[in-house]
């Protein structure tokens, strides 16, 4: 590898995370906010494998590993709310998830 | 330009792509497949940055399990693609969306600029060295899996089962969740 350098990673870690962020902000589909936080993990992943690499330090490597793990359980909680909330409601959209309003 | 150049420039292309068409799709179905697109390319960068496990976890677990769940809920569900009110983006949101967004592009861009080295030689990837798995005392990056292995084995042994724990936990708590409850007033 010459002339990728590992700024190029951290960029790329960056804009997935932004592209992640902006698809919670903007978007009203929980399904599609929760897609868009894997997208931010993503991000993220990119960024600690890029340090882990040019350290030549596993601790980075071992952490993505721990954050799969993580975001595998929040998909799994996450999606069954998303059911609790359409059985309650019959919308997964967020201006509806209204339980605690009153 | 050589081949790296070429796959990092494809990976990445398809990565942010297909990321920024997931989130502006309408139908949660093309959402999910282009966010399989996203996940893959995301594991040919780690395959770029040589940790060939990572990429194999990345694609079993994102590509293949956790999309394979949202496919499900979105088959359970039953949902449709959005009509054009309820797709509607906010005005405040979206503004709000794009100024977080442009602070962290421009920010991240002033950090990445100004943490390039002058020199080309001294830039770069430190060549690896899969000899011994413990250099001092921290772990060394290596290729192989058995580094992995001695790493989450020996330095990461509680968090790997804290790991095993909160994986349970999400299995019961699930469960719980997608129980059917009866309401105590309908009892009486």
């Amino acid at each position: 590898m010459e002339s990728v350098t590992p700024h190029y990673f951290l960029f790329l870690g960056f804009l997935l995370f932004g592209v992640g962020f902006l698809g919670v902000v903007i978007r009203r589909n929980l399904l599609i906010v929760l897609m868009s936080l894997e997208l931010m993990l993503n991000g993220v992943n990119i960024a600690l494998v890029t340090f882990s690499r040019v350290g030549l330090n596993l601790d980075g490597s071992l952490f993505v590993f721990f954050i799969m793990t993580v975001a595998a359980a929040e998909v799994a909680v996450g999606l069954a709310l998303l059911v609790a909330l359409y059985k309650k409601r019959q919308s997964i959209f967020s201006e509806d998830a209204t339980l605690l309003r009153n | 330009m050589n081949l790296i150049d070429f796959l990092f420039l494809v990976f990445a292309t398809l990565s942010v792509g297909g990321g920024l068409l997931m989130i502006f799709s309408r139908h949660p179905v093309s959402a999910a497949l282009f966010m399989i697109v996203s996940m893959v390319s995301v594991a040919g960068l780690f395959v770029l940055l040589e940790s060939f496990f990572l990429a194999i976890l990345q694609v079993l677990v994102y590509a293949g399990a956790v999309m394979v769940l949202f496919l499900f809920i979105i088959m359970l569900l039953d949902v449709g693609p959005e009509g054009a009110k309820s797709s509607k983006i906010k005005l405040l949101s979206g503004l709000a969306g794009i100024v977080c967004f442009g602070i962290l592009v421009v920010f991240s861009l002033i950090l990445v600029l100004n943490s390039v080295p002058d020199c080309s030689s001294c830039a770069g990837w430190p060549s690896l060295d899969d000899r011994n798995l413990v250099l001092g005392e921290s772990l060394v990056f290596s290729t192989s899996v058995k580094s992995f292995g001695f790493g989450l084995f020996s330095k990461y042994m509680l968090p790997i089962q804290v790991a095993g724990f909160l994986l349970l936990a999400a299995m019961v708590g699930v469960i719980i969740l997608s129980k059917k409850f009866v309401r105590e007033s309908s009892l009486s």
